[in-house]
């Protein structure tokens, strides 16, 4: 059936994007902590995220994966609380705590109820500033981890990845797991926790975002009290690496049915004049939103996957593009040869017009419904923080995305897509491809 | 630490969260589809899902797995749509969209600027009656739909378990049946049976409107007339009529191994009772049971005698998610130390039970499980579009907006004698499916 329908579908491409409608107050703890808050009243609560950078990456070399057991144990008993009645303590107050730690940071994702606010912030701060660590407490959650390694061990994802990564960082920290390996894990001690809690959770490298029902004021008293009695400094940061990898492929036998593909080589710096001309390329190349040229190409086209897609990485000592999927055994290899020939082809031409344009819509769109909720809108204000971004970018970004032009695209793919550095990392047991060297 | 939900079930969100949004309205058009509108005026955005009350669970035999093969194809062309068109058109209006099928729904959705709104419902009528399916569009989104189940299933040793474990727990019930479809069934699937699926079970009469975000209820009905209210009811949606399971007389026993297992654990579920309309209280109870006995990795009563009192286990975990249209799961799960084995740690995991049947229900701790029943009506606000999603959901599971606006009272009226006598009945091995899943090489010693 018809119906009144290509006179509306035109007017409403055409419609201006929407604003992002967040107004951030930078606020100045008295004790001179920062942190980023946005009022929002209607909803009792308030999220609270806290990052310390460094994260995992601080692990002493022979101590891998300390950084990521004390995180499992921060709220594992503190102060006179051990792990069940510091539990009791939250669960009644229906506060939760999330705890995680990755390469660049170790973050705390905190919301708590209005009605009791000091209770709540009391025992993070207790968690943040005094953790127990008890020995039963570091056996249980270390046997936890342990359990976790094993499961990684046969997972063909995980493979991949750890596979990659080895090939990529040389000897940075990125090289090898945060979680460290069963033997790095059996060693530890607590005093390695006590030293990793030591070493991470300091005041030097904290960023702070805050959503929901709060005052600037109150907010400032809650951050020395939360935060005031860490430590000044931490360990040093580790520097910068770059990825290196030659073309090829890079096959690891396993017995499953279904080959994951792992690809990608050098990537573009967050802060290069070039970042966003890159951005917008890759989005039409391997972003979500509108049909990628790989998805277009590899599942559309063929069905040779379920998903793929590729992502500009800025950690923050490297920068990557990778992409990813997975085909089966016995038709890998042609979906290896497709994405070779994209790589190709965007390297060599580019985009087109309407490509541009459309990622334009999607991205300048799509950007100002990131901002639903308390959660999400604290958790995007400290990542602007870390990569050191002021309040203003969320008025400006657009206007960056529109700026880019098709001589802009044309210039940076010859850098964000290079053939002859291509390489595939293949978990599987693939038929018609074998390691390149 | 969290890692285990994930690796081994599914998230369940133990309260199933539809809870007190703002404002919720709800009413149905003259073709019979349903509308419930849920305002959150914070930003100016909407979710726009269309949901029908038809899943997996509603295959004719051997065609295992369509339910799900038509959601993706219904991306193709339409009468007035171009293949890959209405995505496109999202993704141009800075939206997201997808899909997703289950036992009991299949569901649709976008999340764009609330101005666009009236193109999302203009794209969504335009398939829910205007599908024109192609021969081409076929084999290609079969070989996506196979890989998919590559990608999900075959390649992941406890998924096989799972499809396995449910295959056992239901006799005769399609619940047993893996919605992605038994891999030889799905590679058989063909234009004629997604057509016939489609032209079965779609349609403005099977189907729920739910809309949240920046909206008033009035212009959504205006909207909803325009573009599905002239869409006609289709003749050949009947109320869905499921197969009644025989009794159960036999617990059934698994063994699973697999080279790929890095972590073997037991686990056990229970036939067990779901939320029917009006009636949601022996529901409300086991959802409380599972929150006491394997709900927190530290205070849960598993926990202190499987993790802390004894370390018996690394992880302990019991489930139960009474939304669905027919009877539900009750679930267990201990994944031991090291050091520990299967057969220990299930006879652990019995003797925990057995205890708590007598110990009973801890006040204290009932106590802090419905303070945070209370919160989560806040918290719950904060995520306009999980609220919808569990409208569509309950929606679609044989449940009303009443019963979802009164679940978070019913469950702080249960007592602690409610949920001990829902403990009994739903723990009859009789219904029960115990597996074990273990790493190749401990066959042997386990047979």
């Amino acid at each position: 059936m018809i119906r009144l329908w290509l006179v509306f579908a035109l007017t409403m491409i055409t419609a201006a994007p929407l604003r992002a409608a967040v107004d951030i107050q930078e606020v100045m703890s008295p004790g001179g902590i920062n942190a980023w808050l946005v009022e929002e009243h209607s909803i009792p609560f308030v999220a609270l995220e806290i990052r310390f950078k460094g994260g995992a990456s601080l692990d002493p070399k022979d101590k891998r994966g300390a950084i990521n057991l004390m995180t499992g144990l921060i709220e594992e008993g503190a102060g006179d609380m051990d792990a069940r009645a510091f539990a009791e303590a939250r669960d009644a107050l229906a506060a939760s705590f999330d705890f995680d730690v990755w390469d660049d940071a170790l973050s705390v994702s905190a919301r708590f109820l209005t009605e009791n606010r000091a209770e709540a912030v009391a025992l993070l701060r207790a968690a943040l500033v005094n953790p127990r660590f008890d020995q039963d407490a570091v056996d249980r959650v270390r046997g936890q981890v342990l359990s976790g390694i094993r499961s990684d061990a046969t997972d063909p994802n995980t493979i991949a990845n750890r596979t990659f990564d080895a090939m990529l960082y040389g000897d940075h920290p990125y090289a090898t797991s945060r979680d460290g390996t069963l033997e790095s894990v059996n060693a530890l001690t607590r005093d390695d926790i006590v030293a990793a809690h030591r070493a991470v959770l300091t005041r030097d490298r904290i960023h702070v975002g805050a959503s929901g029902d709060i005052s600037a004021d109150e907010l400032g008293a809650i951050l020395d009290d939360l935060l005031g009695d860490l430590p000044a400094e931490g360990a040093p940061l580790p520097g910068d690496v770059v990825p290196r990898v030659a073309g090829g492929v890079t096959v690891v036998p396993f017995e499953t049915p279904q080959s994951v593909a792992l690809f990608g080589h050098e990537g573009i710096p967050r802060d290069d004049e070039d970042f966003f001309p890159a951005f917008v390329a890759n989005q039409v190349f391997g972003g979500n939103g509108r049909q990628s040229r790989l998805s277009l190409e590899v599942r559309e086209e063929r069905g040779l996957t379920y998903s793929v897609g590729s992502v500009l990485v800025n950690y923050d000592y490297a920068d990557m593009v990778l992409g990813q999927f997975a085909s089966a055994n016995d038709r890998v290899a042609a979906a290896i040869d497709v994405v070779k020939d994209e790589w190709a082809r965007i390297a060599a031409e580019g985009v087109s017009e309407t490509e541009l344009e459309e990622v334009k819509t999607y991205l300048t769109g799509a950007y100002p419904l990131r901002f639903d909720g308390n959660g999400p809108i604290a958790r995007i204000m400290v990542g602007m923080q870390t990569i050191g971004l002021t309040p203003d970018y969320i008025t400006t970004r657009n206007d960056q995305v529109n700026a880019v032009t098709l001589e802009d695209v044309r210039r940076v793919v010859k850098r964000i897509y290079q053939p002859e550095n291509l390489h595939f990392v293949v978990v599987g047991q693939p038929e018609g491809l074998e390691s390149t060297n | 630490m969290r890692r285990f939900k994930a690796a081994i079930l599914p998230l369940f969100i133990v309260f199933a969260a539809p809870l007190g949004a703002a404002e919720v309205t709800d009413f149905t058009l003259e073709n019979g589809m349903e509308v419930v509108v849920l305002e959150d005026h914070r930003a100016p955005a909407v979710v726009h899902m269309v949901w029908y009350r038809v899943g997996a669970a509603d295959e004719p035999p051997g065609k295992s797995g369509i339910a799900h093969f038509l959601e993706h194809l219904m991306f193709k062309a339409t009468d007035e749509l171009e293949p890959g068109e209405l995505s496109d058109t999202v993704a141009r209006n800075g939206g997201s969209d997808n899909a997703f099928t289950a036992y009991d729904y299949t569901a649709y959705f976008q999340r764009v600027a609330a101005d666009r709104l009236e193109l999302m419902m203009q794209m969504e009528a335009s398939r829910m009656d205007g599908l024109r399916l192609v021969p081409e569009d076929i084999a290609t989104e079969r070989d996506v739909v196979i890989e998919e189940r590559n990608q999900r299933t075959e390649n992941d040793p406890g998924a096989l378990f799972g499809e396995q474990r449910r295959a056992a727990q239901f006799l005769s019930h399609p619940y047993g049946t893996p919605i992605i479809g038994w891999k030889h069934e799905a590679e058989a699937l063909t234009l004629e049976d997604a057509q016939k699926f489609y032209e079965r079970h779609y349609g403005p009469n099977n189907a729920i409107l739910v809309v949240a975000g920046d909206v008033a209820p009035d212009e959504v009905r205006r909207l909803a007339e325009t573009y599905y209210g002239v869409i006609p009811p289709n003749p050949n949606v009947l109320p869905r009529n499921r197969v009644v399971e025989p009794p159960h007389l036999a617990e059934r026993r698994l063994l699973y191994a697999d080279a790929r297992v890095g972590q073997p654990y037991v686990i056990r579920t229970y036939l067990a009772p779901e939320r029917d309309a009006g009636s949601q209280e022996e529901a409300a109870a086991l959802t409380l049971l599972a929150e006491l006995l394997g709900g927190s990795g530290t205070t849960s009563y598993f926990a202190e005698k499987l993790q802390f009192d004894t370390q018996t286990a690394v992880y302990t975990s019991a489930f139960y998610s009474g939304r669905a249209l027919d009877d539900a799961n009750f679930g267990l799960v201990i994944v031991p130390t090291d050091d520990v084995s299967l057969e220990d740690a299930e006879a652990a995991l019995d003797d925990a039970v057995a205890a708590f049947m007598k110990d009973g229900v801890d006040s204290a701790n009932l106590e802090r499980i419905k303070m945070q029943i209370l919160a989560s009506e806040i918290y719950a606000q904060d995520n306009i579009g999980s609220l919808a999603r569990a409208y569509g959901a309950a929606l679609t599971s044989g449940l009303t907006v009443e019963d979802v606006d009164a679940w978070p009272d019913i469950l702080a009226s249960i007592s602690e004698e409610a949920i001990m006598e829902a403990a009994e009945r739903v723990f009859d091995r009789k219904n029960a499916v115990t597996g074990w899943l273990m790493r190749e090489d401990a066959k042997e010693v386990t047979q």
